[in-house]
């Protein structure tokens, strides 16, 4: 079946099983290999997207259910003026070892700073319970989460520059 | 330098970016940018023109004769390319592979299957959903055999033989293995005043990182060459093992490790998935990927622990350790695929001592198959320091317990003393340094323990029950040396080549890889200290074998300790030589030079000095050499550990557990750790916050646990639970340092501390809170409850 979905800002259009997900549509129709997926039952969260602004696991939703909504991923959320605060907050606190749930972190991380621009940690924790890593025990990705908030407007220099300078 | 960790909001960075260290400090993560735009290069991700997709087929037994494979139907589904089989594999004599531990396991199987999610048959399609399909088009007939599911029962007379593959075997015996003194330690506790026995189960449990394991196998049929993108903790390891076992060229194989979505042991092992997909591409010609689900990864690839202990300490009765005694059965599985030296079948378990000075000590190691998925050594264990550490440090608890002393007062009384390192234990290790009391202290400092105790005493009055558990542990990391130390023969010593660029830039190439470890910034800090080269400038390469000098790999804690020292190393020689170069470029003897971080200056005259940049061009330029100078700046070496490194701290865990319903809240989590010299703080903490995740989620929730036919219930993330934000506290966090003295930096390595010594803290904490000397993991609520009112056995 063909079926368009706004992926970024863009339409794009594939024909695709009826039981294609929306993560490997992403993935492999796409090349957007951002999304991750870690579990075959909705319990991992690495493959959180945001549709409509809303976090989902794309590991549950079908490509067809996504048709006619907008989805963003972890590539669309490097805005213009250089990156979003939620993605230098994971640079800044170490919010991130192998890396792998990250760009499900930091989508979900988005959604509650959208809603929510100054949660608590608890409000923190609750958003990403979803959601498992493996690495960092959290505290960082809470301490990301928190940078982020306290820095909304600053999309910073990107840390292409960055990189290897001072924590 | 102190960093107690509050709960956030977190400290703003110490260092302004002005200030930024070229050398050792908080460094920001030269891996970050790419991860956090969704650009990292995970095996998954790979997409080649042509590529097929693999499925394997499982068996659903955990024993069976196989009677006849029907692939008649999926050979006919339009999709597929290839079916294979055991049968198949057979003809290529790749039917059974070598095992890491001189063990052999089948490929895929052709006799019998021994467990549950055995690889049966694999199949390569056109896209991953024809492969999935197909895979259920396969008629397997199997005879049911009866299983050996309880290792307690694998020894028994008249028990199913598992591996009668192997010539002549008539039991599931697999090996004893002993170490210490038997004799000197049973006159220790035939003269002790006290004696405390406890049984436990160390539960098998599973790293499941969050990448799952897989490959793409592509072999190039024009020039004969393998490439094979991989899920592995060791590509170099990898390349020679599939050029002895397949007998493909070693030069014609090149392994890549891309980013990896976490290792912790489970990507060292060879999986039969991957041997699949090259013979997938062999007989396709096409690029062949395989990646298992998360199902296949909990259920088939290398779980970790399964230790069942019988412990005994004696003591004398004002509380002086003076002997332990270990009794082991070890459950390894259909085959023994642990990956650990040679010489240690159980590991690094004999450093069960711990960190007490005791006169004696002994222990025994039986391991035995059952039909249960093979593996046994994963999961950030330090090769079983992680069951040694836990029994040891509940056996302390025991004996506290049985004397009715304070554990922490307990430890600090036995802890060794600093004046007795380099210390030789009962079991053959020589501990290489530590300040053990002064950690502890610092520790019971951190926490406020006898603040804790106070209020503890008071809640008790209310009847509310909150434990104060305590840990100490030493681990042993950093195999090794080779003449002691090897896998399937190879020695476990690293290579490392250090490039110099005209313009001063530099590349390094290690042996190991990361798994999210943060290679790429550590090691080029660790050349930075060395030669004043900012960390930016020098690119780290890894995980090719193509591109990097032969090593084992990253497991074990293992790539600071060896394959940190060779990149000290190199980056020494190489200054050595920028030494005699800027000696020619100043025309004086390299003698009257001194070095200050990143120049050579005369001595006497610092204002005449020559950087390493400068030098760096000298050398690819036309300035004369001396004598016997080769031009250019690089250099090489193999880094052959003289010893291990030992690593320690003490942890403390505040718990509240619910009088109602057993449940468990980690309160509080106080971890002090000395890893010697610090490299990057900031990336130290990341990796002992995630080892305390591990370790609250073995001692609460995780388990792999099977049915007595041989059912795998944890076969998914709704059974197998990982703990989530919600379960684990803010880590309270700070160190103390005592380098190592044969470390060429001091450095220790820290991967797996944390792993290794936080479950027996949570453990110690809850038995603390309910009152009872021992209760197996995972603390469920219902093994809580049960525990609380004097059951034995729990619901999983
Ligand atoms: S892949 Fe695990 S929740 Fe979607
Ligand atoms: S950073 Fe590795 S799983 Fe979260």
């Amino acid at each position: 079946m063909q079926v368009t979905i706004n992926v970024n800002g863009e339409d794009r259009s594939a024909d695709v099983e009826a039981r294609h997900l929306l993560v490997r549509f992403l993935r492999d129709d796409l090349g957007l290999t951002g999304t991750h997926w870690g579990c075959d039952t909705s319990n991992c969260g690495t493959c959180v997207v945001l549709m409509d602004g809303e976090p989902v696991k794309s590991c549950t939703v079908l490509a067809a259910m996504a048709a006619g909504h907008e989805v963003r991923t972890v590539e669309g959320l490097e805005g213009p003026d250089g990156l979003d605060p939620v993605q230098q907050g994971f640079i800044e606190k170490h919010g991130l070892q192998c890396g792998f749930c990250t760009p499900g972190m930091m989508m979900t991380a988005r959604a509650l700073l959208d809603r929510n621009p100054d949660p608590s940690e608890d409000e923190i924790r609750e958003a990403i319970s979803g959601q498992l890593c493996r690495c960092t025990g959290y505290l960082n990705i809470v301490r990301a989460v928190q940078w982020a908030a306290q820095h909304p407007a600053e999309a910073e220099q990107a840390p292409a520059q960055t990189a290897g300078s001072a924590a | 330098m102190t960093t107690v960790e509050e709960s956030a909001p977190a400290p703003e960075p110490a260092a302004a970016p002005e200030e930024r260290p070229i050398g050792y400090g908080r460094l920001r993560r030269k891996e970050d940018p790419r991860f956090v735009r969704g650009k990292g290069h995970y095996v998954d991700d790979i997409q080649l023109p042509g590529m097929l997709h693999g499925a394997v087929l499982r068996s659903p037994l955990a024993h069976a004769r196989i009677v006849s494979i029907d692939t008649s139907a999926a050979e006919s589904h339009p999709k597929v390319k290839a079916v294979i089989t055991g049968a198949t594999l057979e003809g290529l004599g790749l039917a059974w592979m070598p095992t890491l531990s001189m063990d052999t396991q089948a490929v895929l199987a052709t006799d019998k299957v021994r467990f549950q999610g055995q690889e049966v048959a694999f199949v390569v399609a056109e896209d991953h959903y024809a492969a999935r399909d197909a895979v259920e088009l396969i008629d397997v007939e199997y005879e049911p055999l009866d299983p050996v599911i309880d290792a307690r029962h694998a020894l028994d007379p008249g028990a199913p033989v598992i591996r009668d593959d192997q010539e002549g075997r008539t039991d599931n015996h697999i090996f004893d293995w002993e170490a210490g003194d038997k004799a000197a330690t049973d006159a220790v506790f035939a003269r002790a005043d006290v004696v405390v026995t406890q049984d436990m189960l160390y539960p098998r449990v599973h790293p499941a990182p969050l990448e799952t394991c897989g490959c793409v196998a592509d072999m190039d049929p024009v020039e004969g060459k393998l490439t094979l993108w991989e899920t592995t903790q060791a590509p170099h390891a990898h390349r020679t093992l599939y050029a002895m076992v397949a007998g493909l060229p070693e030069h014609k194989i090149r392994v890549v490790s891309p980013d990896i979505g976490g290792g912790f042991g489970n990507k060292v092992g060879i999986y039969p998935g991957y041997v699949c997909a090259v013979v997938g591409s062999i007989l396709t010609g096409k690029p062949v990927k395989w990646v298992e689900d998360r199902s296949e990864n909990l259920m088939s690839t290398s779980f970790a622990r399964d230790y069942h202990m019988h412990g005994e300490i004696a003591a004398t009765r004002d509380g002086r350790i003076l002997a332990v005694r270990v009794d082991v059965l070890a459950d390894h599985g259909a085959f023994n695929g642990t990956a650990q030296p040679t010489k240690y079948p159980a590991g690094f378990f004999h450093i069960f001592t711990g960190s007490y000075d005791i006169e004696a000590a002994h222990c025994k190691v039986t391991g035995v198959y059952t039909n249960k998925a093979p593996g046994g050594v994963a999961y950030a264990c330090s090769f079983r320091v992680t069951e040694a550490v836990y029994l040891i440090e509940r056996m302390v608890d025991c004996l506290a317990d049985e004397l009715g002393e304070d554990p922490a007062e307990l430890r600090m009384k036995n802890l060794l003393r600093p004046e007795q390192f380099p210390y030789h234990n009962k079991t053959g290790w020589e501990y290489d340094s530590g300040d053990y009391p002064t950690t502890l202290r610092k520790a019971l400092d951190v926490a406020g323990y006898q603040e804790l105790r106070r209020e503890q005493a008071e809640r008790r009055e209310r009847g509310e029950l909150m434990g104060v558990g305590v840990s100490f542990f030493t681990e042993t990391v950093g195999a090794g040396p080779r003449a002691h130390m090897d896998i399937l023969g190879l020695g476990m010593a690293d290579g490392c080549e250090l490039r110099i660029h005209p313009t001063g830039k530099a590349v390094l190439r290690i042996s190991v890889q990361s798994q999210g470890q943060g290679h790429e910034t550590t090691f080029a800090q660790i050349v930075a200290e060395e030669l004043g080269i900012p960390p930016e400038d020098i690119e780290v390469v890894h995980g090719d074998t193509d591109q990097t000098p032969f090593g084992l790999g990253t497991y074990g804690s293992r790539s600071t300790p060896v394959s940190g020292a060779a990149a000290a190393v190199v980056a020494r020689k190489v200054r050595d030589k920028s030494r005699i170069i800027a000696g020619a470029m100043l025309e004086i003897a390299p003698d009257d030079l001194e070095w200050e971080k990143g120049r050579w200056l005369v001595k006497g005259d610092p204002g005449n000095a020559r950087t390493i940049q400068e030098i760096a061009l000298a050398a690819h330029g036309v300035l004369e050499l001396p004598e016997g100078v080769e031009g250019h700046l690089e250099a090489t070496t193999v880094y052959n550990p003289p010893n291990l490194t030992y690593p320690y701290g003490a942890y403390i865990c505040v718990v509240d557990v619910d009088p109602g319903t057993g449940a468990v809240k980690v309160r509080r989590f106080v971890a002090v750790d000395d890893c010697g010299t610090r490299i990057n703080p900031t990336i130290i903490e990341g990796q002992v916050h995630g080892g305390l995740a591990d370790g609250v989620g073995m001692a609460l929730m995780e388990i792999i646990a099977f049915d007595e036919d041989g059912n795998c219930l944890s076969g998914s993330f709704m059974d197998y639970l990982l703990p989530t934000a919600l379960e684990v506290p803010a880590w309270e966090l700070d160190h103390t340092v005592t380098p190592s003295p044969h470390h060429p930096i001091g450095a220790k390595g820290i991967g797996e501390s944390a792993t290794v010594g936080s479950p027996a803290a949570v453990v110690n904490a809850v038995m603390d809170a309910i009152g009872v000397r021992h209760a197996d993991m995972p603390l469920t609520p219902g093994r809580v409850w049960q525990a609380m009112h004097g059951g034995v056995g729990a619901p999983q």
